[in-house]
């Protein structure tokens, strides 16, 4: 069916699709529309799913983790300072091998109080354990989330995915949108350990140093595992409704030699740019990074790289540029941008681009460099 | 159920747990299961709970147990119930936590769930101090009592617990104590048949946090209830009944001293300390007979 909608009630249309057995969320901006969409569906009874209006994200967390060992479908959603809130109960999720779904609307860090998009926040949540994946159309926050649920839910993965949606700029931005019925595209969920009172067992109990790390590795691997279950996943979902998705979405980067890459919605307004460039004579391609969590290998030999992070790592630098340096030996010209919501157009984008200067770091709107 | 002999032969605590010698926290916990029995799932926030399963892959208790960071027990317990509700299964979901992860970094989640009208059993067993890190203080530790943080006897008074939960006005709180195994196990299987939040707080002596010899653990709680400094009642839809054993010790309670003196952490406690903590009993003695004699 067709639509408009914005990033967030997108992600709301998704999740009544999949219809989780137990939802818990705690509002927070600019996620709160996800959670009253849904609300408004349980309420409707559009969707029959058990709704937790929880006291904070740490129990919201806590909440679908309890549910979800049960062998229950669940979703939250949050943002900002509340995944951040929730970021102990982030790694038992992951830890505990539940297949939990989240939206989180990338938003800044306070102090200030700032509402507006940024990454830093999903970012620092890189170590958990999550599959992470940014969109950057209404479209794409809604096929992301329905995909979510298979990825997560597959026996391969048995990990959580966080899908990352940028603040106001995407998740209250109006675009068509196309609904989908996934019928069995979404099999039901079968959580191989959950919670059996006929054969009772502990969960998450005390574990000794010759245990633990056999625990973590199995993360590792599933993780690794994860990379043809996304692959399979996004191909089946092409096959079936007609949109394809991969690990980064390339736009002119056969024949390009710079190549821009970012996250979320600035990477879509990379591919304006590039098509600016081009008309100067420029052979620029834009890279726009899906999935942060599998890391893929980004094919960028020969090529000049201009990496524009909206987030920071302090005392070390972009955090996307610098996952990027681990993998390639190809120069990188680092570019800060967008942080706190900053404006950054594709003229801006095509700036970087032409005054880049490899090897270095520029923070846009400080240094007057380029 | 009057007599231990009526308490089923079932076992859910098997032998060999981690506990200390004298424990009540698993003494209690054993007849908590009884009560419940199998068809129950325990949700363990970090506490000597937590500790006494044993390692894995090895667990001494024979029903599920879903092990949950600190502050988090009352909302995973939540989500759980919702998903077994939603399942239509009738699995009783029970929190099992210390007085630190119930008075102190679990109350915002505990006070969420219990708002919220969950499904479920939460029991504060209460020893008064973070016992698994080796006894500091917590708001369950009481008036002039030492722990490793209050090396010179604590300084402010308990946190009143039940009077927060009774604030939630769910259909059924109670306090018990691991001394009186019959009155425990008739509270949980009646907390148990209430739909919504329920409570037992359930005081749980420790030896080597309280600094008394072990075998002394049964003799310790009853002196407390004996004493009226731990007070034997139920609050079901908020009409409170006191317990026999307090109603005795309201006619005539022990003296205080009989139930400090045996215990290292009231070592050296000032009479002006003593004579606070006597005057909380006969204020908390009134206060509950009131409640009690209300309409």
């Amino acid at each position: 069916m067709k639509k408009i909608a914005t990033g967030n009630k997108a992600v709301a249309e998704a999740v009544k699709e999949v219809r989780p057995d137990v939802i818990a969320a705690y509002p927070i901006t600019p996620q709160t529309e996800v959670v009253e969409q849904i609300a408004e569906f349980v309420t409707s009874g559009e969707m029959k799913s058990r709704y937790i209006a929880v006291e904070s994200e740490h129990s919201a967390m806590a909440a679908c983790i309890g549910a979800s060992i049960t062998g229950a479908r669940t979703f939250t959603a949050t943002s900002s300072h509340g995944l951040l809130y929730m970021h102990e109960m982030t790694n038992w999720a992951a830890g505990a091998r539940l297949p939990i779904v989240m939206a989180n609307i990338n938003r800044s860090l306070g102090p200030g109080w700032n509402i507006w998009a940024e990454h830093t926040d999903a970012l620092q949540e890189r170590d958990t354990g999550w599959l992470q994946v940014y969109v950057s159309t209404v479209q794409e926050a809604y096929d992301a989330t329905l995909m979510a649920f298979r990825i997560a839910e597959h026996n391969d993965v048995l990990l959580p995915v966080m899908v990352n949606l940028d603040g106001f700029l995407l998740s209250h931005i109006m675009q068509p949108l196309e609904t989908v019925e996934p019928g069995d595209f979404i099999p039901p969920l079968h959580l191989p350990h959950a919670i059996d009172v006929k054969n009772p067992a502990g969960y998450g109990g005390l574990t000794g140093p010759d245990q633990q790390f056999k625990f973590r590795w199995d993360i590792e691997r599933s993780m690794r595992d994860s990379v043809k279950v996304i692959e399979e996943t996004e191909n089946a979902f092409a096959k079936r409704f007609g949109r394809k998705y991969g690990f980064t979405d390339d736009y002119r980067c056969d024949d390009a030699d710079v190549i821009v890459v970012a996250m979320g919605t600035l990477g879509k307004e990379a591919e304006v740019a590039i098509d600016l460039l081009r008309t100067e004579g420029i052979k620029a391609g834009s890279m726009r990074l899906r999935w942060l969590r599998p890391f893929p290998k980004l094919h960028l030999k020969g090529k000049q790289v201009v990496v524009i992070d909206r987030d920071y790592s302090f005392g070390r630098g972009g955090i996307l540029a610098t996952e990027i340096m681990a993998q390639t030996k190809e120069e990188v010209f680092s570019v800060i941008a967008g942080i706190g919501g900053q404006e950054v157009t594709y003229e801006d984008v095509a700036d970087f681009v032409r005054k880049r200067k490899m090897g270095t770091e520029f923070w846009f709107g400080v240094n007057s460099h380029v | 159920m009057d007599t231990i002999a009526e308490i089923p032969k079932e076992e859910y605590i098997l032998k060999c747990t981690s506990a200390c010698a004298g424990c009540s926290d698993s003494l209690a916990l054993r007849y908590v299961l009884k009560a419940a029995g199998a068809d129950t799932v325990l949700v363990v926030p970090a506490c000597c709970t937590s500790v006494i399963q044993g390692i894995y892959p090895n667990t001494a208790f024979k029903i599920p147990v879903y092990n949950i960071a600190f502050g988090a027990a009352a909302a995973c317990a939540s989500g759980m119930s919702n998903a077994f509700r939603a399942a239509g299964k009738k699995t009783n979901v029970i929190v099992y936590a210390g007085d630190g992860g119930t008075l102190d970094i679990g109350i915002q989640a505990m006070s969420g769930a219990f708002e919220r009208g969950t499904d479920f059993l939460y029991i504060c067993y209460d020893n008064e101090a973070y016992g698994n890190t080796g006894m500091q203080r917590s708001s369950g530790t009481p008036l002039g009592a030492r722990t490793t943080t209050t090396p010179a006897g604590k300084t402010d008074a308990k946190k009143d617990i039940d009077a927060i939960i009774a604030a939630h006005d769910p259909p059924y709180m109670a306090t018990a104590a691991a001394a009186y195994p019959q009155d425990l196990f008739k509270k949980v299987q009646k907390a148990l048949t209430f739909r919504g939040p329920s409570f037992i707080h359930l005081l749980a002596p420790c030896p080597p946090g309280w600094r008394y010899s072990t075998e002394k653990t049964v003799e310790m709680g009853k002196l407390a209830v004996k004493t009226g400094m731990w007070v034997l009642y139920e609050r079901e839809y908020g009409k409170v009944t006191i317990g026999a054993q307090s109603k005795a010790a309201m006619k005539k309670p022990l003296p205080l001293e009989e139930y400090l003196a045996p215990q290292g952490r009231f070592k050296g406690i000032d009479a002006k300390t003593v004579d606070i903590l006597k005057q909380r009993i006969a204020k908390n003695f009134a206060k509950l007979a009131a409640e009690e004699a209300a309409p």
